[in-house]
Order: structure tokens, then sequence, then C-alpha cells
């Protein structure tokens, strides 16, 4: 085929040499490239002050800072120039969360496909690799959809009222919100979730990087508090058919232990994630894949991630050394393989804008945060997953946890300094 | 009559007592789940303010500015006592659910409010209206946090249902978390923030 295409382009224009075919496409590209830029340039002036569309301003400045590079730069003071922005920053955190939410993915189609009556393939028996994501697919890609078409149109809104740049923060939050939630939550229940946190959790306080809450964690606490039938129990974790929202009763590991059973699933089915749960945190693995994207790119801290995991880890050999009940004598690991602990741990606890931003600020946050998750799920039955409380308690003390930190640092120092004063006189 | 006219309106609007000057809040939170409540909370908070507004002005001239604030307590808690009582006589079921928050309206930072900062200084007449206003506008508030969190949590208005079955049946669910007490201090903030925006000039920082 391409032969007979550079054969003919040869043939009508003789002069061209033969690698022209090549560098006539590259041009192409560049035609359009050029031609698109022209089209913005052209219908830039609607947009700006005075503009028919400067009400519009907001909205045409991100779309055009998608399409190309913008070309500003800062005038005047002394800046920070690095290569890592908030834009690439945020699309770091969504290529970690790959994993987990194509694990998610394939674990809801699995999970129907263990238990439905009326799937397509025989009962019981495993339905193909690709059937199960596919399966999946469709079924996350309405909430991504609602979550991002809400949480985007709010923030752009807002943007547009306060003549702000739209910010990229929310790419990452409606990600992660579907990723959180059981997968038969209804849409628009997830509709209001996504305006709750977006509004109240985060444009109230000044939007991105001044919001105080995880806005991800703000919306699945709305769920969690406002329609617990669909939020916890044994009904809400797995799919029964591709479109409604019926679904099959399964319990999760957590919800069995609250209820003062064994957890059915083993620790390597835990580990691995086929499990029933929230639709893309069951997966220990494809969550530490995105760990180590993460920390090796720098965009999280271990602090936070090792403390949180100590915290959890101390507690539950606490609970252990205590023993009262079954839930107690639970080898500690267990509380890594179960629930929200690993996501919340790598993907929430690390959310720089509400963690603590001290170093050794950071080392408490985390220890609490495992320490408080470990110790709600183990002591009241009632919340089930401790993680997603724990982390919005800390979220609220991480302001405190930073004041105190500074205000010792400041001590101490003034100290030093009047030892050093001191003996400089005597 | 103007003047007079603004003692009753403005406390509706600029100087409210809950959404500017934030006072009566913990009441808000407590008896709004429901609209009825809320209503007779708001109208037994009118009376006393209002009455107590005049009795402590007529006597303004006579109180010791030393034991002001017992002379004060000793008219509130007589107002809150009669109307607790009445309450108990004429709309048992009300003042069940109200509890001790009809006890606690002695304790509502408006009433003293309004005796310290207004009473003390002006005639009767003003007085009462003073305290007819601020009442209203506390009731005000009362009703319209009550309103939404009655209507989306329990899916009625005053007891009656008002979300259609068929909303049910397609999936709708009550919200669970606006009952929660938390949820009264949301709504407030809310309305605080609509009204803020509104009238630019009540924002202490003008300049964005």
């Amino acid at each position: 085929m391409t032969q007979q295409h550079h054969k003919s382009n040869y043939r009508q224009k003789p002069n061209d040499s033969f690698i022209a075919p090549k560098k006539r496409h590259e041009g192409r590209l560049k035609d359009h490239i050029s031609s698109l830029r022209r089209y913005v340039d052209n219908i830039k002036p609607n947009f700006v002050e005075g503009g028919r569309f400067a009400w519009l301003q907001s909205t045409f400045e991100a779309f055009e800072s998608f399409l190309f590079v913008p070309d500003t730069t800062t005038k005047r003071g002394c800046q920070i120039r690095d290569a890592v922005d908030l834009k690439r920053a945020m699309i770091t955190v969504v290529i970690a969360l790959a994993p987990a939410m194509l694990f998610g993915m394939w674990n809801i189609g699995f999970q129907t496909s263990l238990h439905a009556t009326d799937w397509p393939y025989e009962l019981g028996t495993v339905a193909s690799w690709w059937y199960c994501l596919w399966f999946g697919f469709l079924r996350m890609l309405p909430m991504l959809a609602v979550s991002y078409i809400v949480g985007l149109g709010i923030e752009f809104t807002f943007a547009q009222i306060r003549h702000h740049e739209v910010n990229e923060g929310f790419l990452v939050t409606g990600f992660l919100i579907p990723m959180i939630v059981p997968v038969t939550t209804p849409l628009w229940q997830l509709a209001l979730a996504t305006a709750f946190a977006v509004i109240i959790g985060k444009e109230a306080f000044g939007g991105t990087g001044m919001n105080f809450l995880n806005p991800a964690l703000v919306a699945r606490a709305f769920l969690f508090f406002a329609y617990p039938t669909r939020m916890s129990g044994d009904n809400v974790w797995i799919a029964a058919d591709l479109w409604g929202t019926d679904a099959i009763t399964s319990a999760t590991p957590l919800a069995e232990l609250a209820a003062g059973i064994q957890p059915s699933a083993s620790a390597l089915d835990m580990f691995i994630g086929t499990i029933p749960g929230s639709s893309c945190e069951t997966s220990v693995i494809a969550i530490l894949l995105g760990a180590i994207i993460l920390l090796l790119t720098g965009i999280a801290s271990w602090r936070i991630m090792f403390s949180v995991i100590v915290g959890g880890g101390l507690m539950g050999l606490l609970f252990n050394a205590i023993g009262a009940n079954a839930y107690m004598q639970l080898p500690f690991y267990y509380h890594y393989l179960m629930g929200g602990f690993m996501f919340g741990a790598v993907f929430m606890a690390t959310d720089p804008v509400t963690a603590a931003q001290t170093n050794t600020g950071k080392w408490i946050y985390g220890l609490l945060i495992g320490i408080f998750a470990v110790m709600l799920r183990v002591i009241n039955p009632a919340y089930p997953e401790g993680m997603m409380l724990s982390i919005l308690l800390m979220n609220c003390f991480a302001p405190l946890i930073d004041h105190c930190v500074v205000a010792r640092n400041i001590k101490m120092r003034q100290k030093r300094a009047l030892v050093k004063q001191k003996t400089t006189v005597l | 009559m103007s003047n007079l006219k603004k003692l009753v309106i403005e406390p509706l609007r600029k100087t409210n007592p809950v959404t500017v000057l934030v006072l009566g809040i913990c009441s808000c939170l407590a008896v709004t789940a429901q609209l009825k409540p809320a209503l007779v909370m708001g109208a037994s908070v009118t009376i006393v303010t209002a009455l107590s507004n005049l009795i402590i002005s007529l006597l303004r001239k006579g109180i010791p500015s030393r034991i002001r604030i017992i002379v004060q307590l000793v008219v509130v808690a007589t107002l809150v006592i009669m109307i607790d009582q009445f309450l108990k006589a004429f709309a048992y079921e009300v003042s069940k659910q109200l509890s001790v928050y009809v006890g606690l309206i002695i304790t509502n930072c408006i009433i003293m409010g309004r005796l310290e900062a207004f009473a003390l200084s002006h005639g009767p007449g003003e007085s009462f209206l003073d305290g007819l206003g601020n009442g209203f506008g506390y009731s005000l508030i009362l009703i319209i946090v009550a309103f939404f969190r009655e209507l989306l949590g329990s899916g009625t208005l005053l007891g009656y249902q008002v979300i259609p079955q068929s909303f049910y049946e397609a999936g709708y669910q009550n919200n669970g978390l606006i009952i929660l007490p938390p949820m009264a201090l949301i709504v407030v903030g809310i309305i605080i923030w609509i009204q803020r925006t509104r009238n630019p000039e009540m924002q202490e920082n003008n300049q964005n």
C-alpha cells in the first residue's frame, strides 16, 4: 500500500526525490498544527478583555494551554525554575494510578463472573481476561465521565467567576473519586458527591492548593454518611450486570472482620487484589507499582508513605499484644492487605496540599494516620474502613502539626543563639 | 417612621444575628433537622427577645449597672420558663422534640446581646421593635436551614411527604448526611457565602 502510494506520488511529481513523501507528511502535520495555531490566534481577540466572549476567558486559556505550551515567562523577581509544574505532577500521579485503575477494571469483571448468574460465560468458570477488563471498563467509564464532567464544570465556572486560570488540580481528584467508591454507586449520587467535594471541600476555601481536606476523600465521606446503604454492608461491592445498579451479596474482608468472622479470602488473594471491595483499591501489587512511580519521580513524600505503614503496623502489633478478640489477634500485616489502607497511604495521605509540609511534621502526620486507621477498624465496627476517616482527621490537624514543628524549631534556635551570646560575653 | 421600620427590617438582612453576627449558632444546629421544631423555636426566641428587650428598656434607668446582667437573666429566665410551660401545655409533641433547647434559650447569645447593646440605651418602643426584628432574623435563617434539611434529609416538609413515591422507586434516596448536625453549619455557611457575595461591602478584605 505504502509503496503504491509512494509510486503514485513519484509519478505525479517526478521532480521530487525519494524521501519526498516522508518530508511531505511531516510538512502536512506542521501545516495542521500551524493552522490550528492560526485558528486559536484568530479567535483569541473574542476572549480577551472587551471581546464578545470575555466572560469565557479562563475557559479559553485552559484550552489554549492544553493545546500549546504557553510562551509567557516570568518577568520579575527570583523564581525557582523546574521542569515539574502542576500539570506534569498531576499527570505523573494519573500514570501512577493507572495500574490500580486497570487492575480494578479487570477485578470488577472478574468478581461479577465469579458470582453472577446471567454472566455470558458459565457460572463459576473464570471469564476470559479481556472480557473481564472490558466489562470493568464499561462500568468505570460512566463513573469517570460523571466525575470529570461535574467536577471540571464546577471548576471552570468558579475560575470564570473569579477570573482565575483554570487549575489542573481536578485531574487527579476526578480520577480518584470513581476508584474509591463501590462500583455499584448510582451515578447521580456520584455527581452529587463530586459537586459537594469540589464546592464545599475545595472552592469554598479558594480552590486548588488552598483546600485543607482531600477532595476525593470528601466525596467518599459524603457518600458514606449520606447514603450508607450504598457505601457499606455486603450488597454494594459487586455489580450484578452491566447497566444496572443491582448488586450481588458478598462481604469484604473488613466487613467480615467487623461482623466477627475471619476473612474468607487468603492473604495472597488480598495481596493480589482478587477480592470484593471499592472499585480500584483492592490490589496491593498494583498500588505498590504506583508507589514506585511516585517515589522515583519524587512526586509523593516517602516519609509520609513509610510512616503511615509504620504507624498502622505498630497499632496492629499493639492490638496483637492485647489480643482481646479475634480482630485484635489478626496478624498486623493483614491491615495492609485489606480495604483501602495501602491506597490511602500511597495516594491519599501523600496529597501535597493537605499533608503536613515540614519533614518532622510528615512523620507525625503519617504515623498518626496509620495508628488511627487501624484503631478505628478494630475498635469501632460501625466504621469498617478507618482509613478514610483517619486521613480526613489528620488533614484537619496537619496545619497544627506544622505550626508546632516550626515553633519548636524557632525556640531551639533562639536557645542556641542565646547560649552562644552568653559564652561570647563571658 | 422609616427609622422604626429599619429596626425590624435590617436584622433580616444586613445585621442578621446568625449570618452576620454569628450568634445563636448552637440552637440553629440542634433544632433544624425538621421544619416544625424550627418554626416553634423561632417563634419562642422572637417572643423572648422582643419582651425581654421591652422589659429591660422600661427598667433601664432603675438598674444599677453593676448588677445589670443578673437582672437581665432574671427577666429572660422568667420569660423562657413561661414559654416552656406554654409549649408543654399546648404543644406537647414539639416541646418533647425540642427537649432542653427551649430551656437553653436563656443562654442564646442573641438575647443577651440585644439587651446589652440596644435595650439598655434605647426607649421601650424601639427596643421592642429591635427585639422583634432580631427574632425574625434568627427565625428566617432557622427556617431556611430547616427547609433544606427536612426536604433533602427526610423528603418531607412539616411532616408531609413532598418528594413523590415515584422518585424513590426510580432510585432516589434521602440524604443521611444532611440530618447530621454538621450539615446545619455547612448550610448556614453557604447562606453566609451567598449573602456576602451579593453584598461586597460586607467583606472585610475587599481586594482579591
